[in-house]
């Protein structure tokens, strides 16, 4: 078969793009198919008409890749592509959206409220500040709607922390997120077609508990998979986290996030395009369930619709 | 005749090849085992790939520090080329010595002459770029756990240097003479009582790499005579002493001292090519001994063929007035950047005004993240350096380096005015988000110049110079007129 793997563009995670594209490269070589590297630019209809794919593979993160813009290309070709579609991506993307989407389906995620910088800069939205925070508790989070990764992510612990948060997580976006902090184990959950994959525990190193970049860094935090939970909780975690695969409209794999606490799981966002590094979590997860890199990438290829009859 | 760029695969048939198996994160863990612990402190992060976006072609780029290349006519680098492979060619093929060719040494001391440094020739190895002497001292120098003192901010290149060798570093804050001594002497003194005492103080006391700041004659003096009395050793980095656009030359630590205590690190890379990499270091004899052991376990001798490029270059005899060339086109530059800061960044921010080098040093209000401030700006399509990656401790996060060497001063202008644009946003975002009644009890840091970083928990932080010394702003925007 002709993959083509999309990866790079212009998003903030690039870097991460290129590792994960060159990683999906390898094993749908080995698999034996026709590989078509494209690192998406200005190009990328130009070559995609060219080339035709028989399928394409999305291996990019962040905006432009993960948020929906790319697949809705995709469509409009009529070439089939991995993952969630269009509309799904930009459900995921913006945090907010999923929220109130995962909200609606009865999954429960942790309280907040979403700004614009309109909102501050024009309709005085600071001066509901402290009534909104006296309803979030301190410590809360603040992160950029759209953007993955952990850019741009700032926990606040009292109210003269949030402006300075507020400021830096609207470098990354123009709607931010206030959230309340929920303190408890930090776990993932990849599913891959309409199934959940073994739950993946992120465990921060000592010292690194605020530290959102320390995620990503081999050595800061440790990843246990599967995750050490009673039958109850991870039955409870993994049906929240199917719940919000159902309820953003994904298909496909995707990467829900969530945390436990005694009340039971929150979900805190899903991942349309979760990375696929050596690091990552979700060929860890598949690794866990006996799946290598490689037949996750093949069931991956699979998953794709067939060409629409458009 | 013309040089022309190819790329290197695109001619040659390529061989078929193997592809090693992916790594599986059980790989991973196995590897993982195997790496020594000063690689711990060696870190890859989403900054990391932030900066990789600055490369993007359509990005103004005042995050390099490269010399201006094209600068350097081709027909002379030709000519050169041409030259050895008739006259030298077996030989520029060949090994070198380990301490570098004779008339290699002979183009260093007419280099140091020229910033009336006289050293023994006998004192003077060949190293593979500066940055290689800067790893060389430590190797020779630094036990784990070994205090080294540097500047705050310091190089950036030599922060995982120093980490690497799991050195405990302590830096002193900088101003517009350059580091404070006085906090040096307190540092000392401090350590004494502990018992310690540093391996050696690295500087760059000649238009500091970020900052900018030149070290006066006063505090040269008193830093030598510190370095006397302790018997301690100080490693001056001086690539641009030559590069100098303003002010009066002052005396390098080396002719200070006479090289006694001072070990010197100069460099081709930023007066003729970075891409030849040659620098060298100047040590005392002891010191020199067991510097030659660890460079011929580094890489046996620097690059012959380029030692043989220099060595014609100088003979050539124009490598001075390549120099004022370059300065010219530098002073532009630089004149260019600090008009440009004074009309587009706002007066909140302070800015170094160096006399020479390659680099200004802003500091924007406290409560701006540049790291942050960078993937905005990047939306601009222009780059800077985030100010953290030059500290140990998390400081430095309000504060940025910005280059003027290797842009034009079209692109300077520019921007400069897309940063200036970036922050004006997020000053206006921050006044909005603190004017309201409601976050009256927030601290007013906008208005004051501290430039403490942010109170945000920080990775890695192993400050002890973290409490008693920050950086101080150099000079106000609304000063300046």
């Amino acid at each position: 078969m002709k993959v083509a793997v999309l990866k790079g563009g212009r998003s903030l995670e690039r870097g991460v793009s290129l590792r994960s594209g060159a990683r999906v490269e390898d094993a749908l070589d080995r698999l034996g198919h026709e590989v078509q590297p494209i690192d998406v630019g200005g190009d990328l209809v130009k070559r995609l008409t060219g080339e035709r794919p028989d399928v394409a593979f999305v291996a990019m993160h962040g905006v432009g890749g993960e948020d929906g813009t790319a697949q809705e290309l995709l469509e409009i070709l009529g070439i089939p592509f991995t993952g969630p579609g269009a509309a799904a991506c930009a459900r995921c993307m913006d945090k907010s959206l999923a929220k109130h989407l995962i909200r609606e389906a009865g999954v429960p995620t942790p309280d907040w409220f979403a700004f614009n910088q309109a909102a501050f800069r024009e309709l005085g939205a600071a001066d509901a500040l402290t009534e909104l925070e006296r309803s979030l508790g301190f410590p809360l989070v603040v992160k950029p709607s759209r953007g993955g990764s952990s850019l741009g992510i700032k926990f606040a612990a009292a109210e003269s922390e949030v402006p300075q948060a507020l400021v830096a997580a609207f470098s990354y976006d123009d709607r931010v997120l206030l959230e309340r902090f929920v303190d408890g184990r930090e776990l993932a959950v990849s599913v891959l077609g309409d199934e959940a994959l073994p739950v993946v525990e992120a465990l921060p190193a000592e010292g690194d508990r605020y530290d959102f970049e320390a995620r990503y860094e081999i050595g800061r935090t440790r990843f246990v998979c599967p995750a050490e939970l009673s039958e109850a909780e991870e039955r409870a975690v993994v049906e929240a986290a199917l719940a919000t695969y159902r309820a953003l409209g994904c298909t496909g794999f995707a990467r829900v996030d969530l945390i436990l606490d005694e009340d039971g799981p929150w979900v805190l966002e899903a991942n349309a395009i979760p990375g696929l590094t050596d690091t990552s979590l979700l060929p860890q997860a598949a690794e866990a369930a006996g799946l290598s890199f490689e037949r996750l990438v093949e069931r991956i290829v699979d998953l794709a619709p067939k060409p629409a009859t458009a | 005749m013309s040089i022309r760029h190819t790329s290197p695969m695109s001619e040659v048939p390529q061989p078929p090849h193997r592809r090693r198996a992916h790594t599986s994160t059980r790989d991973l863990e196995r590897y993982a085992a195997l790496f020594a612990e000063r690689t711990k402190v060696m870190r890859s992060s989403a900054m990391r790939d932030l900066m990789a976006i600055t490369a993007r072609p359509e990005v103004i780029s005042l995050a390099g520090g490269l010399p201006d290349t094209s600068t350097f006519p081709p027909q002379s680098f030709a000519a050169q080329m041409t030259r050895i492979a008739q006259n030298n060619s077996a030989e520029a093929l060949q090994y070198g010595p380990t301490e570098g060719f004779e008339e290699t040494k002979d183009c260093i001391l007419q280099v140091m002459a020229a910033e009336g440094m006289l050293p023994d020739p006998e004192d003077v190895i060949v190293t593979t770029g500066g940055q290689q002497a800067i790893d060389l001292i430590a190797k020779t120098l630094v036990d784990p756990g070994d205090v080294v003192i540097c500047e705050a901010p310091t190089y950036p290149g030599a922060v995982p240097v120093f980490c690497s060798y799991q050195a405990d570093v302590i830096q002193i804050e900088c101003d517009s003479e350059g580091m404070k001594v006085e906090l040096v002497e307190a540092a000392l003194d401090r350590l004494a009582r502990e018992g310690r005492r540093p391996k050696f103080i690295y500087s760059v006391p000649t238009f500091q790499n970020p900052a900018g700041v030149t070290m006066s004659l006063e505090r040269r003096a008193r830093l030598v005579e510190l370095a006397r009395m302790h018997e301690l050793l100080i490693v001056e980095d001086s690539p641009y002493g030559l590069l100098r656009y303003s002010g009066e030359a002052l005396p390098p630590l080396y002719q200070l001292d006479g090289g006694d205590f001072v070990i010197y690190l100069g460099t081709f890379s930023k007066i003729l090519s970075p891409g030849i990499r040659l620098g060298w270091m100047v040590a005392p004899p002891p010191v020199m001994e067991k510097v030659v052991l660890g460079k011929q376990a580094s890489d046996l001798c620097s690059s012959t063929l380029t030692q043989f490029f220099v060595r014609e270059y100088f003979a050539e005899g124009r490598w001075r007035q390549y120099i004022e060339d370059l300065v010219e086109i530098y002073r532009a530059r630089r004149d260019t950047m600090l008009a440009a800061l004074h009309e587009h960044f706002p007066a909140e921010a302070t800015w170094t005004e160096p006399e020479g080098g390659l680099f200004i040093w802003a500091t924007l209000p406290s409560y701006i993240d540049t790291g942050d401030l960078l993937a905005k700006a990047l939306r601009a399509d222009v780059a800077f350096v985030p100010g953290q990656g030059a500290f140990v401790d998390g400081r430095g996060g309000s504060s940025m380096r910005l280059n003027f060497s290797g842009v034009t001063e079209d692109e300077i202008r520019e921007g400069i005015r897309r940063i200036g644009k970036t922050i004006d946003e997020q000053v206006g975002l921050y006044e909005a988000l603190t004017s309201g009644s409601a976050t009256s009890s927030a601290p007013a840091r906008a208005q004051e110049s501290d430039m403490d970083a942010p109170d945000l928990p920080r990775p890695g932080v192993a400050g002890s110079a973290k409490d008693d010394q920050t950086v101080v702003p150099f000079r106000k925007a609304s000063e300046a007129g």
